[in-house]
């Protein structure tokens, strides 16, 4: 056993809730749940179900002393005992490795949860290289967590729960932020850890065919509710997959099958010559010099077909995607309009002036929230007909429309920030789409569309983005969304090593 | 915590300074989440100061033929203490968010270096005695803009002291008066509308801030 | 900044690095000290307006530079700004001063003497070594400076959501223009979003910063700050230069006193 550690605890809840503070409804209520030691638990449910709250309670993280506050009702212990943080043997894996490195060299940061534990300094070493290489870590204890990528921070996240030697491991979609191949990387090292550990597993994930293999039990909860399937993989999602699957889950065999209107096909739309990217100015007089991302590129973006850019994180997809909006300059090389566009503005895109470029290139970001810019769901719709000179009549109808495609209509008084993702992510489609009818951009530049959508925002998005398709519109993504890239690419690019490789119209997953 | 709204001035037999003691004590019980939260603001805000500097370097010598424009832009500079205040609304938060956001310019590189720390404390202690004076408990708009002054003296006081000191006396005594008006101006109102802004938009959960 | 292999941590010190590579440079000595050796001169110059007292200091810690170990790239970076700034103060001081080129030019020099001792702290020392020796040596309270060192660390991340921002105002047709207004105006928006995002990323890290058992007791040190006789050294000569200069200014006849 490359981690020593006592066996696993016990996670035991009987009648149990929680309620975020100034929230009027339970986000779980009446759970009812024992895990034993040693037992690998899956948490499952529509988005809203709570699943993270009950693993940041299973972590003490809950209550007047953490960040996250509201009411508790019921019981919850782990070993007997009421939840606490840290001193509990509890260790936590979240989503994002960006905000979970808290110290700026890989052992120090190791170290950072035996510190908090007093620990003894002597003891302190052996348990982090002891724990580094449990995860595998190629790099040294002095290693700059800066330097490291997605798939490598989440490792030495791990590597910092188990120096802390957690008998109860919780894990919050460990991977949903990372690339496939990162993704992977902290796949295997679970199943390796796994097998070398006896700490029980409680584990929430979104894309469930990942992960099913890593655990023995399979838990359902309900938006406000308790535990409503309990049992064996296989059993649960042989009773209860369909009902899952309504709800938005991604549950394996039951992938939503979308039938987008087809591509038309067209002519070209905007032509990247030459394009030599750089990465952006980092702050700092002791950054490290710019280095080229993309080199030489030549792309061109057609009418009616959907372009998606594909490769592994870092490569350079979002860049190359905010180049070809107009939104940044190239280091060298252009952006230039092509077809009807050339009519509007002949210079290159960066150059046009902001609200013409938002009128004919419509960018949706990976973070929606980015684009916000006012502080209702109707005010963001109406900012751009009301730009464009559209009548207030003729405005608010489309507004209206777009509401209603887009199961907005219950939120227009909402301040946009305070959405749930789902519901974020098709507000920030649907302002790219609100110059009107006869005003959707020509173009379509989206960062990342469907990252941790639910099955039903899926399944939206993709006909949204076929119809505009077969409308004419060029549609062009970065993605690493197989299930996207199958029912919605004609033109996939790969991007790798600042090159660029254009693979001919496929409908087949590679 | 908040719910106790008394106003500072009714009082029963003890003393003020005994109330601001049990008051402190009160409050004495920081969360990480407010630890952190104070500090990354002012990592935000440290970050656009440093590119913005770049700009101010820059455009450092149109200054030189009109130094009291500089002065009015000031308070963009002492916006992190009373911020951080406003939003984690607990003693110390301004000096923390003041320091940390300063830090960072010494962090990335300016020709201060460490002292701009020093400068920082100090713009963020002079807020944070203003939000001491209404006991941590009144943090409306009046009150932002006394932060924001506050905030002000200290650079008022070291531009006349280290870059000014030839100056005769009216020009020095203008050259502050700038700088506190755009304190209370950019930093008071600012500030007090951004933390509006950020409670509508229901960002400040984790903390009393988030009734706006 | 050099990386450094596993193997090449001294066995007794843990997980402090080894620093034997700049043992007789000022990257060596503890952070604690340069910042207080900065901030001695930095307050005790404040006083003498005249050319000479700061001009000795000046060059005494001009003399220092080429051994401070910092690399040429960034004393090129910087120097610009720094001199930079010592002009636009002496023509400021000798266009609405009175007292002429000479008390410009003194108010200049004191200036770069007051800054140079602190941007050759804050370029020698690594923020973990300048908290360790903060909370270690100084007694500063451990969970703000943890919380201040960790959050130092999103620098990166936190300056890539504020070019994002920026591109997504773009994109949604706003630009401010020439017209100072809206300049002011989008700039406000621009920090509101970022605001938003870095309340968003602070509360992330608390939670996986408290998931640790941040704070749930006293911390043990992995790292140990050590306060060597060179630190000592260095305050002992920071005060007895200050003090030389003050007393060859004014057996020059050269010193000038603030407001005399």
């Amino acid at each position: 056993m490359a981690v020593p550690n006592a066996r696993g605890a016990r996670v035991e809840l009987s009648g149990w809730g929680w309620k975020h503070a100034g929230r009027a409804t339970h986000a779980l209520r009446g759970v009812d749940l024992v895990i034993e030691p040693g037992e690998r638990v899956l948490l499952l449910g529509a988005s809203g179900a709570g699943k993270s709250t009950l693993l940041h309670s299973l972590a003490g993280l809950t209550g007047a002393s953490g960040a996250i506050s509201g009411d508790e009702e019921g019981v919850l212990r782990v070993d007997g005992r009421p939840a606490s943080r840290g001193r509990g043997g509890v260790g936590l894996v979240s989503q994002d490795p960006e905000t979970q490195v808290v110290m700026a060299r890989a052992g120090d940061d190791v170290a950072f949860g035996p510190e908090n534990l007093g620990v003894p300094r002597e003891e302190i070493r052996p348990r982090v290289e002891n724990a580094l290489d449990a995860v595998g870590f190629p790099y040294g204890l002095g290693h700059p967590t800066g330097a490291l990528s997605g798939g490598e921070k989440q490792r030495l996240v791990v590597a910092g729960a188990l120096a802390m030697r957690p008998r109860l491991l919780l894990l919050d979609e460990p991977t949903a932020n990372l690339d496939p191949a990162g993704a992977a990387l902290v796949r295997d090292l679970l199943t390796r850890l796994l097998s070398e550990t006896e700490a029980t597993l409680v584990l929430v994930e979104h894309r469930v065919a990942d992960v099913v293999d890593l655990v023995d039990r399979v838990v359902v909860l309900a938006p406000g509710g308790g535990v409503i399937a309990d049992g064996p993989p296989t059993a649960v999602f042989s009773t209860h997959g369909r009902a899952l699957a309504d709800q938005g889950v991604w549950v394996p065999g039951e992938e939503p099958e979308p039938d987008p209107a087809p591509a038309p096909g067209g002519s070209p739309r905007l032509a990247a010559e030459g394009v030599v990217a750089r990465t952006p100015f980092s702050p700092g007089v002791r950054a490290a010099e710019p280095r080229v991302v993309l080199e030489d590129v030549d792309l061109v973006v057609s009418a009616g077909e959907a372009t998606a850019l594909t490769g592994p994180n870092g490569a350079g997809k979002s860049t190359l995607l905010m180049l070809l909006a107009g939104l940044a300059k190239p280091h060298r090389g252009r952006v230039v309009p092509r077809g009807p566009l050339v009519a509007t503005d002949r210079r290159p895109l960066v150059r046009w002036p902001a609200r013409r470029l938002a009128r004919h290139v419509g960018t949706v970001f990976q973070h929606a929230e980015d684009q916000f810019v006012t502080s209702t769901v109707r005010d963001e719709l109406r900012f751009a007909p009301h730009r464009a000179g559209l009548g207030a009549a003729e405005t608010d109808a489309w507004v209206g429309e777009l509401m209603e495609r887009l199961r907005l209509n219950t939120l227009a008084d909402v301040h946009p920030y305070t959405l749930s993702g789902g519901e974020k992510r098709r507000l920030s489609v649907a302002t790219a789409l609100s110059s009107g009818p006869a005003h959707a951009p020509d173009v379509l530049a989206l960062d990342e569309p469907t990252f941790g959508q639910d099955t039903r925002t899926w399944s939206e998005l993709v006909e949204l983005l076929g119809d505009l398709r077969a409308q004419g519109r060029a549609v062009t993504m970065a993605t690493h969304d197989r299930l996207l890239l199958r029912h919605l690419t004609d033109v996939r690019v790969h991007v790798a090593d600042g090159r660029v490789l254009t693979a001919s119209p496929h409908k087949e997953d590679v | 915590m908040g719910t106790d709204t008394e106003p500072p001035s009714a009082g029963g037999a003890r003393g003020f300074p005994t109330r601001i003691g049990d008051r402190l004590r009160e409050l004495r019980n920081w969360r990480t989440v407010d630890i952190v939260v104070a500090a990354v603001i002012g990592v935000a805000v440290g970050v656009v100061f440093w590119l913005w500097g770049i700009v101010w370097t820059v455009t450092g010598p149109l200054f030189v033929l009109f130094p009291p424009a500089q002065a009015l832009i000031y308070g963009v500079w002492l916006l992190p203490g009373v911020l951080g205040g406003l939003i984690v609304r607990l003693p110390g938060a301004a000096v923390l968010t003041s320091i940390t956001a300063a830090s960072v310019s010494a962090l990335l590189g300016s020709q201060w270096g460490v002292t701009v720390v020093m400068e920082g404390a100090l713009q963020g202690l002079l807020p944070e005695l203003v939000f001491l004076l209404f006991l941590y408990r009144r943090w409306g708009m009046g009150v932002a803009v006394l932060a924001g002054m506050a905030a002000g003296l200290s650079p008022a006081v070291r531009d006349v002291v280290v870059y000014y000191p030839t100056w005769p006396l009216t020009h020095q005594l203008v050259y502050g008066a700038c700088i506190l008006v755009s304190g209370a101006l950019i930093a008071g109102v600012g500030g007090r509308l951004l933390t509006s802004a950020l409670a509508r938009a229901g960002a400040l959960t984790p903390f009393p801030s988030a009734r706006g | 900044m050099s990386t450094h292999d596993r193997g090449a941590a001294g066995a007794g010190d843990l997980l402090t690095l080894d620093t034997t590579d700049t043992r007789h440079r000022l990257t060596a000595l503890n952070p604690a000290a340069k910042l207080i050796a900065a901030l001695i001169i930095g307050i005790g110059l404040v006083p003498a307006v005249d050319a000479v007292t700061g001009g000795i200091v000046l060059a005494v810690v001009l003399v220092c530079v080429p051994f401070s170990g910092v690399d040429r790239r960034t004393l090129i970076l910087l120097s610009g700004p720094f001199l930079l700034m010592g002009l636009s103060s002496a023509a400021v001081n000798y266009l609405y001063g009175e007292q002429g080129l000479e008390g410009a030019i003194g108010v200049a020099v004191r200036l770069l003497a007051i800054a140079l001792p602190g941007l050759l702290a804050a370029l020698t020392s690594d923020p973990t070594e300048m908290a360790d020796g903060l909370v270690q040596r100084l007694k500063v309270p451990e969970r703000p400076a943890m919380g201040v060192l960790a959050a130092l660390r999103l620098i990166p991340l936190l300056a890539d959501q504020w070019r994002t921002i920026t591109l997504a105002r773009r994109a949604r047709g706003l630009e401010a223009g020439y017209d100072p207004v809206r300049v002011v105006r989008l700039f406000f928006g621009r920090i509101f979003a970022l605001l938003v995002r870095s309340v968003r990323t602070g509360t992330l890290l608390a939670t996986a910063m408290d998931a640790r058992g941040f704070g749930t007791g006293p911390r043990s040190h992995a790292r140990v700050s050590r306060w060597r006789a060179a630190d000592t050294l260095l305050l002992v000569a920071t005060v007895l230069l200050l003090a030389g200069a003050y007393a060859l200014s004014a057996r020059l006849g050269t010193l000038v006193l603030l407001f005399s």
